[in-house]
């Protein structure tokens, strides 16, 4: 670089970088005299803070770097010097239809979002009739981000095909399960892709207004959607678009959980039917879709149906961004195509686990998803695979633990937390959550313990006279997991929402996988069915 | 009838499409209307699936997950009560698998709830109980160790019920009942999870919240949570009985749940057409006076007021009774004495009353309260439609786009109307507010008014006219209706009256002291927004232009064609719980039972035909004529029965002065009202418990009165009556109401198809009722108004004479409370005190600033008429110049301020303008101390004479 020509260097503003220092980072190139640009994140955090100077065309990346590298990095001789970023192998493997733009250009500036391919997809759709919109979603695969994998193309025909003079277009950022940063790292390092998504999706079921609904955990993403919302208006018009943030409930991002939250209601799980494609927010059709399922809508008009359609595994078609977290050494987001192994993300892209102890277990889909072993790895992410194992994709967060994990601690955490986080609408949720906990505690003592033998559990009047006596219930292993199984059958099977519905899936697989870890006496079986 | 629940079928019928559906449920085939869900659709087939959080007057919130049932094809359990019925569907019940997810679901339940049924006021009558039953629960393993929500401390505060926290379920029904049935969005749920609790208001105590007791939550609740104090006390009801509500003009119907002899509860009946199972405190809760201590059981004479009360036999009393009447009338002449029937009392007794007048008396000098409330409704649509009544059912309603609420205050007044118009409201219909005073509805949960026209008392007609101005200078009258249905050339001469540019809302913006803009828009909503209501009370009646007022919201309804359909109309909120009945059954003296003049010949003949006697062609006394006699000396002996005219009529001292007059008054009452201060006989009354007979509520819809128990004062009002006919010599013989209908029905075209197996068979009906249509007529003038054409009438706005000026400066207006009721006779005597233990002047800050009153203070109220005191309330809810009291307790006898004035037609007197001074004062004034006293000196009864 000659002398007196100021470098310009790109440094990530994404919650996560900014939280391993890069806004010091960014300060001291800026007042070293470097033009700075900030962008979202490339998504690998054990290279943050990442700066990327341009050179030749080329991004060259220095990572982990502190404020006092800036000589180095300038002059080239930082020892993190990590060569074109986007050849970097953990980049370079993925396929990033969505994520294209996160990390590479300035969040909020306009031009360099419509540089990027932004808005072809916009403008392709409105020269389009709604109803080829809709088919060419249809058409793409594109399946439901937020978890359910319900296919978004015959969602959005629902919406077009119902009478009303308001219908909407709801995004669900309300991003809550432990080990996931996607929708985040979407609305920080690429704004203009959401509203985009949007926009279309508004253009397809004929709605004029859309909200963002973001949890109050994201403040940088609030401000940047916020921001983007504003200097894109006139793009997006005559569609408009609000961001409601939310009030601290896991629940509410649950989607009828997450209307009654806009409403301006308590947030509280609605009966369905009726749908909310029916009859969602304000009583009208109601388009809610997850950030990476209106993300992905986009490149899907942009790029053709067929192109996006063209990556995937049976039916789950395109790409899925994977959030690897937890206990592994390369932790971040790693947008693919479905059908890669468990294994392949766990062990190959993230490297194991970051303890260098063996990996023991991962749950995939956040904290209502279910455990696997390592015998399982060979799982491919698929949404019907995973469901087959008795498991499921969700928001495709894979949380890592290592050897040292008690399982049965685990299951009891599951509890817990639908128990902390449960609406209080539904019975099974609401009461059996805080049981499940008692009954995980029981077992823990038990399994810790010598096992406690109840007495005189034999004959009918000593039975009902146990079941009276609130000191003489069999507090025993066996006794114990096969209650646990029980609740979880009623919760599974009873709950209203997958809040309740879901958290057996964490507690029966823990008890099935690793059985050793609730007492010898914990049977090896499936699931109740 | 003995006792059985009311059948519940879980959730609400289904909006009506049109469509069926057919499925089959548990093998059997059904077909239902489309919308319905399963659970209902099985429970109309007979079968029950079990349920907590589904009762049918909500609708349904999927959360107790008892319901689940298989669906062929569907994976999962969805729960009954939100999966509606499809075509084809293949339903199933019960299974296994089914059994094992509902007891799972009622282990949890049984897991955090008390073990305490056998002394549980719930027992017996516990769906969770039940429930547990249907399910086989037989043991709960998670013992009872765990976390819990027992053991927290009860709320008592409300007087009627208490809430038992530890015994919640969490179902939401109270809450849902709250906001959907009430429409009061008093209760909600906080916190969440495990944690979640039903909270009154913001963690208030049920007393102290929003709570209005209307008793929608006690009777949605499945568990003892929230129960009856009665319940508590007594324990559950062993039978109940269908009867109508002794209160306001709604006419709600209830099921009066008994043990033995004993009212337990009374619970608003579901097929109750006007009420639909809903009910408001006074109905629900405030009966317990017709066990009070105040009642008199014994008849009671004395020669003179200054005399204490003297007990006698029933015979003593009747002979009394009748020589006093045939002594006055041999000493001052037939036309000499008079009577009173009751709004409060049954059709079939305020038959017999003018009956007794008209056939015993042999004059027409009998008049009743309606006198004071609604004559002018009576003229008014009579003289434009053509009938004395409102022209809808209250379901109509549902079908109202634009409603129009005009001197009336529903929320208080008529509370359970109001819960079905804020629902309606709730639903998108558009509300205008015309009244002096920021009434609940302008601004409440989910109910804002999208006109309130706040203007000064006493203009209604100038405001009205100015609102038909704007109909037609700006064409938006319906030409097509007026052409079909009313006379075009009268309806072309009260055009060209309204269109005068001195009759503008601009004009008479002055004088109504509301923007002209606001009247402009309000009347383009009227006319043009859809189906437009009007909705009126006392505030348009009790003026000196009452029945011009009534006209003028005929001819405004005629013009925007809002007429003879349902969702439209005009609609009188009648006060009492019979004066639409008093009124039909020939109160008035000029009138027949039906509405026909006494002078008519033949309508006389028929009568004098059924009777066997000649009838008084010439129309006898009103109310005021009556007193107006009495001081002049015409007027000697009055029968009152079942009203208290000293407390509700207006100039109190004209009242005292008339009554003190006379030789002979006659109160028939359960207590010792104001009136009785100046009686000579007294004879106690029945309440409406203790007799059968039928009401007729404001939607003219007659509903049966049962008898629940004995009399405790050994006769129901009628017999009474026969008594008095018998010992005047009168060949009575009823010996049940029944026959007294078939009496009326003989005589009264309109009521020809009015008998007891009739209304048992039809739950009510609403008249006419005849031939033409025999199952009655909801909504009246639907092919044509009853008179011919539609009658326009020119209705020139005269100001009243009563005016502010600097010593009287300020303009009172009268009303009512939610938890009172009139002249407090009944509610006093109940735990509603609790709400509202005295009557307060409502008066605007600055007004009372430039006075220095200060809220809760002790003031003067002054008028022409009268000087009365009371603690001040200082509320934005009137206007600056404006003040408001109610008038339902006697140590305030707000009518010791209220005027002569009167309605020019009926003589309904001016209640709702006087003007007034309002000034500080020390406390009561003299004449209350020295009226309290000669009250209590009236009241003493003697002590018995030894046994004989």
């Amino acid at each position: 670089m000659k002398p007196g020509q100021k470098s310009k260097i790109y440094v990530s503003r994404d919650m996560a970088s900014v939280a391993l220092g890069a806004d010091e980072v960014a300060q001291a190139f800026a007042a070293a005299g470097c033009e700075v640009v900030r962008t979202g994140s490339r998504g690998l955090f054990s290279i943050e803070p990442l700066v990327e100077v341009e050179q030749d065309g080329a991004r060259v990346g220095f990572g982990p770097v502190g404020p006092h590298d800036v000589a180095a990095v300038l002059d080239g001789s930082h020892g993190a010097r990590l060569g074109d970023v986007a050849a970097l192998p953990f980049l370079a493997g993925q396929q990033r239809f969505t994520f294209a733009r996160c990390g590479v250009i300035d969040p909020l500036d306009p031009e360099d979002y419509a540089a990027h391919g932004g808005w072809r997809g916009l403008d392709a759709a409105r020269g389009m009739a709604p109803q080829a919109v809709v088919d060419a979603v249809k058409a793409s695969g594109l399946r439901g981000r937020g978890g359910a994998g319900f296919p978004t193309g015959i969602k959005w025909q629902t919406v077009l095909d119902a009478a009303s003079d308001a219908k909407f277009i709801v995004c669900n950022a309300d991003e809550g399960d432990s080990g996931t940063f996607a929708d985040r790292m979407l609305m920080e390092g690429d704004p203009y892709c959401l509203i985009e998504g949007m926009a279309i999706a508004g253009h397809a079921v004929g709605a004029g207004h859309g909200y963002v609904y973001i949890r109050s955990e994201y403040p940088f993403a609030i401000a940047t959607m916020r921001e983007a919302i504003e200097r894109s208006a006139e793009r997006i018009a005559p569609f408009t678009l609000e961001v409601r943030v939310g009030a601290g409930a896991y629940v509410c991002g649950e989607e009828t959980a997450l209307l009654d939250s806009i409403e301006g209601k308590r947030g509280q799980v609605r009966a369905k039917p009726p749908l909310p494609a029916l009859a969602g927010l304000f009583g009208q059709p109601t388009v809610i879709n997850n950030v990476l399922s209106l993300a992905a809508v986009p490149f899907i008009l942009a790029e053709g149906a067929e192109a996006y359609a063209a990556v995937g595994f049976g039916r789950s078609r395109g790409t899925m961004p994977v959030q690897l977290a937890g206990n592994v050494k390369h932790g971040g987001l790693y947008e693919i195509g479905f059908g890669i192994t468990l294994g392949e993300l766990v062990n190959d892209i993230g490297g194991g686990t970051a303890s260098g102890r063996p990996v023991r277990a991962v749950q995939v889909g956040g904290p209502l998803g279910a455990y696997f072993p390592p015998a399982m790895f060979d799982l491919p992410f698929d949404y019907e695979a995973f469901a087959q194992a008795g498991g499921l994709i969700g928001h495709a967060g894979i949380t890592v633990f290592d050897d040292r994990v008690d399982m049965a601690h685990m299951a009891r955490f599951a509890m817990e937390f639908c128990s902390v986080e449960s609406c209080g609408k539904c019975t099974p949720c609401r009461i059996g959550s805080t049981r499940g906990v008692e009954i995980m505690d029981r077992i823990i003592a038990a399994r810790d313990t010598q096992p406690v033998v109840a007495e005189g559990v034999e004959g009918g009047l000593a039975r009902a006279l146990h079941s009276r006596s609130p000191a003489r219930i069999d507090a025993g292993l066996e006794a114990q997991t096969a209650l646990l199984r029980d609740l979880c059958d009623t919760m599974k099977y009873g709950s209203l929402c997958a809040l309740g519905g879901f958290t057996p899936y964490p507690v029966l697989s823990a008890l099935d996988h690793f059985s050793e870890d609730f007492g010898a006496l914990a049977p090896a079986k499936e699931a109740a069915e | 009838m003995t006792f059985t629940r009311e059948t519940d079928h879980g959730t609400p019928p289904a909006i009506a499409t049109g469509r069926s559906v057919t499925l089959t449920i548990d093998g059997e085939t059904v077909t239902m209307p489309e919308g319905t869900s399963i659970m209902r659709a099985a429970s109309l087939t007979g079968c029950s699936i079990p349920k907590l959080c589904a009762t049918d007057n909500v609708e349904s919130f999927g959360s107790c997950r008892l319901c689940l049932v298989e669906v062929e094809g569907r994976s999962g359990y969805p729960a009954s009560c939100t999966t509606p019925i499809a075509d084809g569907m293949v339903v199933r019940t019960q299974s296994e698998r089914l059994k094992q997810l509902r007891r799972g679901v009622m282990e949890l339940y049984i897991s955090d709830h008390p073990l305490d049924c056998l002394t549980c006021p719930a027992n017996g009558d516990c769906e969770l109980q039940e429930q547990a039953g249907a399910v086989g629960l037989r043991e709960v393993r998670y013992g009872y160790d765990g976390a819990t929500n027992m053991g927290q401390a009860k709320d008592q505060s409300n007087p009627y019920f208490d809430f038992d926290p530890s015994k919640c379920i969490v179902c939401s029904r109270c809450v849902r009942a709250c906001d959907e049935v009430q429409g009061t969005f008093a209760l909600t749920i906080e916190g969440r999870g495990f944690d979640s609790k039903v909270s009154p208001s913001q963690g208030q105590d049920f007393l102290s919240s929003e709570c209005v007791s209307c008793g929608a939550c006690v009777q949605a609740c499945p568990t003892a949570t929230l129960t009856e104090k009665k319940v508590v006390e007594i324990g559950t009801p062993d039978r109940a009985v269908v009867t109508t509500c002794a209160y306001c003009g709604v006419g709600c119907t209830f099921r009066a749940e008994m043990r033995g002899e004993e009212l337990v509860r009374m619970v608003p009946w579901k097929e109750g057409k006007a009420n639909h199972g809903h009910s408001c405190v006074k109905g629900r809760f405030a009966w317990g006076y017709a066990q009070h201590r105040d009642r008199i059981l014994q008849p009671m004479i004395r020669s003179s007021v200054e005399e204490p009360w003297r007990e006698v036999s029933w015979e003593e009393a009747i002979a009394h009774t009748a020589g006093e009447f045939r002594r006055i009338q041999a000493k001052y002449g037939t036309r000499s004495i008079g009577g009173i029937t009751s709004s409060r009392c049954t059709n079939e007794e305020t038959f017999l009353v003018q009956k007794l007048i008209r056939q015993g008396f042999g004059n027409n000098n009998v008049d009743t309260c309606a006198r004071v409330c609604h004559s002018p409704t009576g003229y008014g649509l009579k003289t434009t439609f053509g009938t004395s009544a409102g022209t809808q059912d209250f379901d109509s309603i549902a079908q109202a786009d634009v409603i129009l609420v005009i001197g009336a205050n529903p929320t208080d007044g008529h509370p359970v109307f109001a819960s079905r118009m804020k629902k309606r409201l709730r639903e998108g219909a558009k509300l205008i507010v015309i009244d002096p005073r920021r009434i609940d509805l302008v601004q409440s949960p989910h109910v804002e008014a999208a006109h309130h026209l706040p203007l000064r008392p006493g203009t209604n007609v100038a405001m009205l006219t100015a609102m038909a101005h704007v109909t037609v200078t700006e064409n938006l009258f319906d030409e097509a209706f007026i052409r079909e249905r009313c006379d075009w050339e009268e309806f072309m001469d009260w055009a060209a009256f309204v269109a005068e540019p001195s009759r503008s809302p601009e004009a008479v913006e002055p004088l109504t002291g509301v923007m002209a803009q606001e009247v402009r828009a309000a009347a383009r909503l009227y006319a043009t927004g859809g189906n437009a209501a009007i909705y009126y009370g006392l505030g348009v009646t009790e003026h000196s232009q009452g029945s011009s007022t009534v006209m003028a919201i005929a001819n405004l309804a005629m013009a925007t064609g809002n007429i003879g359909r349902e969702g439209v109309g005009v609609n009188p909120l009648r006060g009492q719980n019979n004066v639409q009945g008093a009124c039909d059954m020939g109160s008035f003296p000029h009138e027949f039972s039906g509405y026909r003049h006494v002078s008519d010949d033949a309508v006389r003949a028929s009568f004098e035909k059924a009777w066997g006697v000649a009838l008084d062609a010439e129309p006898g006394l009103r109310i005021p004529n009556m007193l107006d006699a009495a001081t002049d000396g015409t007027f000697k002996a009055i029968f009152i029965q079942g009203e208290d005219i000293l407390q509700s009529d207006p100039n109190t001292h004209h009242v005292a002065a008339g009554l003190a007059a006379m030789e002979c008054v006659v109160v028939q009452d359960l207590f010792l009202n104001e009136t009785a201060n100046y009686a000579h006989v007294f004879l106690p009354g029945s309440t409406f418990l203790e007799k059968d007979g039928t009401f007729t509520n404001a939607e003219r819809r007659i509903q049966r009165v049962r008898k629940v128990m004995a009399p405790l004062n050994g006769y129901g009002d009628w017999e009474i009556v026969q008594l008095v006919a018998q010992a005047m010599g009168l060949d009575w013989s009823y010996s049940h109401p029944s026959q007294i209908m078939d009496e009326i029905a003989a005589l009264t075209p309109t009521f020809a198809g009015v008998h007891y197996d009739r209304l048992d068979a039809e739950g009510s009906l609403q008249w006419p009722a005849n031939d033409a249509a025999p199952h009655g007529t909801p909504t009246m003038h639907i092919d044509g108004f009853v008179r011919g054409k539609g009658k326009f009438v020119v209705t020139d706005y005269v100001p009243t004479d009563e005016k502010t000026g600097p010593r009287f400066p300020l303009l009172l207006t009268t009303g009512r409370i939610l938890s009172q009721y009139n002249v407090g006779a009944q509610t006093r005597r109940t735990a509603n005190e609790a709400w509202h233990r005295e009557d307060r002047l409502e008066i605007h800050p600055a007004d009372a600033e430039n006075r220095g009153i200060a809220d809760g203070d002790w003031v003067s109220l002054k008028s022409r008429a009268g000087e009365t005191s009371l603690r001040a309330l200082i509320t934005e809810r009137v206007a600056p110049g404006v003040v408001y009291t109610t008038f339902h307790h006697p140590d305030t006898q707000a009518n010791v301020i209220t005027t002569d004035y009167s309605d020019w037609a009926t003589n309904c007197p001016e209640y709702k303008v006087t003007a007034v001074q309002v000034m500080r004062s020390n406390g009561p004034s003299d004449w209350q101390r020295d009226y309290a006293a000669q009250a209590r000196h009236s009241r003493r009864i003697a002590p018995l004479e030894a046994a004989e």
